[in-house]
């Protein structure tokens, strides 16, 4: 299974008796694309969390890519989510301050694998195979239309070449045109690269795109 | 706004610091060849300052006979005989005789030298001090008038006796450059008397450094006249000593400035940190460990405040080449523009330090942020 959850209860420490998640067994095959729909507030993004290794699990076992994360400290988990996880957010995806290619190459630093000697290089061919033009390579990112930002975002999220992609709402702050042009090249990307996708949205039209659709009421008991 | 308090603060330490010990070097280098400093029975810090700083005015004269008599002792082997009292146009005039071009050194032990003429031959002749010299605008043989009094608009001016400038000293970085230089008989000539009665003060230089103290005993107890016999650097610690508390206080001022602008800077780096709970969110997700973070705010604080350190640093030292001039003419203060002292590297390594540690309460909010990720 490229994602398994198996009786995680995970609450706030402030709030102990308020359940956040419950969720008795979920689970994603490798290679599927997964939408998961659900109001804000409803525990979409402490799912994503403990998905990634951010939040750890006090309860319950969260296996990803055969990885038993509620097993590992902190650090371990940092590593994994770095090789292994490319995140896509609505917005903030990027360092408002630096350029796309030092964005990039920020989000290599962090990781174990080594895959090509020069980064740039990578981050540049990216770029290129993502249609960003040249000319915003070297601009703060800030300064980027969003639609381009988000294709910063998703290089960026691919850089490290990751075997499941975390898409949180990443379509929410784009216009439909550029929507559809993410959702396309986004999806076209995933069957390239043949990454497992867990994509977080509430905007039902973008069901349309994918094939497995489940709302968040049915994985988890707590909303 | 961190940055400017960061540099106000820094501009006030340096600031203090630069003025302090240069005004210190400044007096401490104005004499330094005399062994003793002779004058009427008064305060010693009095005597120093209205012989060597012509600060103050003179509590009484003493008299020709008692300056020749110890002028005569054995142990003497030169002394510079100071009268003051006149001005003319606002600089002091200085009544003295040619033993004080020849015997008179300031700094380290460096004797005056005329940058144009010669010392003065005659009753009427006149030596400049450079920055008399610069203001006034006389050149060699130019007439001048010497009035009573140190105000230049005077009325009771002896407008019968024209002097002429026979020579101009360099510059010294002392109360010499803003000195009018006659010899006693042109003061008393002043006053239609040929013979001097009385001296103000003189310096004396020993044979001997051995001798110092017995001389200056002696001269105290001297019969005929009440004296005062001073060591020059003696007083001048003196003078320190009085001048310490008032440096003291202001610089715990400047030091209360930095507080508040480290404090400043913490409390602007703490609300900057919580508007960018996204970024810290971002860099966790792309795996930069909390210690990461924890140096990202540091990193920060310690670039606004070199910034501020170097803002306060260019100010103060633009502040300093435009009061330079006018420290000098009006206290004869001389400040070089240089501010970067031993002292003014250990200050703001200090003030970076202090940033630092006020910078680790954000930081550390960030880094426990990061650890125990929570939702934002």
């Amino acid at each position: 299974m490229a994602i398994e959850l198996k009786g995680v209860h995970f609450n706030h420490a402030e709030a102990p008796d308020i359940p956040v998640l419950q969720v008795p067994y979920w689970s994603v095959k490798p290679g599927q694309r997964v939408f998961v729909h659900g109001p804000s507030g409803s525990g979409k993004s402490t799912l994503l969390n403990l998905v990634s290794g951010l939040l750890e699990c006090p309860k319950g076992e969260v296996s990803v890519l055969g990885e038993r994360l509620d097993l590992m400290n902190r650090r371990q988990r940092d590593r994994f989510r770095v090789n292994h996880i490319g995140y896509v957010f609505q917005r903030f995806n990027l360092i408002p301050y630096l350029d796309p290619i030092e964005n990039i190459q920020l989000a290599k630093s962090f990781s174990a694998r080594q895959h090509c000697s020069n980064s740039a290089v990578t981050a540049q061919s990216l770029l290129e195979s993502l249609n960003v033009e040249a000319a915003a390579w070297n601009r703060p990112t800030s300064q980027l239309s969003m639609g381009q930002q988000q294709r910063v975002a998703i290089a960026r999220a691919l850089v490290n070449r990751p075997e499941l992609l975390i898409a949180d709402e990443p379509t929410s702050a784009l216009d439909q045109e550029n929507r559809d042009n993410f959702l396309s090249l986004l999806l076209s990307l995933v069957a390239e690269h043949k990454m497992t996708l867990l994509f977080v949205s509430h905007d039902m039209a973008l069901t349309q795109y994918f094939a497995q659709v489940q709302a968040l009421s049915d994985i988890s008991k707590a909303v | 706004m961190t940055l400017a308090s960061i540099g106000v603060a820094i501009f006030v330490l340096l600031g203090m610091e630069h003025i302090r010990t240069q005004a210190r070097d400044s007096f401490a280098s104005t004499v330094s060849g005399a062994d003793l400093i002779v004058g009427a029975k008064t305060g010693s810090l009095n005597l120093l300052l209205y012989s060597v700083f012509r600060l103050g005015a003179p509590t009484d004269n003493i008299s020709w006979e008692s300056y020749q008599a110890i002028a005569a002792d054995d142990n003497v082997a030169w002394t510079i005989p100071i009268s003051l009292g006149d001005s003319h146009r606002g600089y002091r005039v200085l009544g003295t005789t040619p033993a004080y071009f020849e015997h008179f050194s300031y700094g380290k032990k460096r004797n005056l030298v005329f940058s144009d003429g010669a010392e003065f031959k005659n009753t009427f002749d006149v030596v400049l001090g450079s920055e008399v010299a610069r203001a006034l605008e006389y050149p060699l043989g130019e007439e001048m008038i010497l009035a009573h009094g140190i105000v230049s608009t005077n009325f009771s001016r002896h407008d019968n006796k024209p002097f002429h400038v026979v020579g101009i000293l360099a510059p010294t970085g002392t109360p010499v450059d803003q000195t009018i230089h006659v010899q006693l008989q042109g003061i008393e000539a002043m006053h239609d008397n040929l013979v001097p009665e009385s001296i103000t003060a003189f310096m004396l230089g020993l044979k001997s450094r051995m001798a110092t103290f017995t001389v200056q005993r002696q001269i105290n107890d001297f019969v005929t006249e009440p004296l005062l016999a001073i060591l020059p650097g003696v007083a001048l610690s003196e003078l320190w000593q009085m001048v310490g508390m008032f440096e003291n206080v202001l610089r715990l001022i400047s030091v209360l400035v930095l507080v508040a602008a480290v404090l400043g800077l913490s409390a602007v780096l703490l609300a900057s940190v919580r508007e960018r709970n996204h970024e810290i969110h971002l860099l966790r997700v792309l795996g930069a460990p909390p210690y990461y973070l924890f140096f990202l705010i540091e990193l920060e604080a310690l670039l606004i405040s070199v910034s501020g350190m170097l803002l306060g640093v260019l100010s103060l030292y633009l502040c300093l080449l435009f009061v330079e001039d006018a420290l000098f003419a009006n206290f004869g203060l001389q400040l070089s523009p240089s501010v970067f002292t031993k002292e003014g590297f250990v200050i703001m390594l200090l003030v970076l330090t202090a940033a630092l540690v006020a910078a680790a309460i954000p930081s550390m909010k960030v880094y426990f942020q990061a650890k125990t990720y929570t939702d934002h």
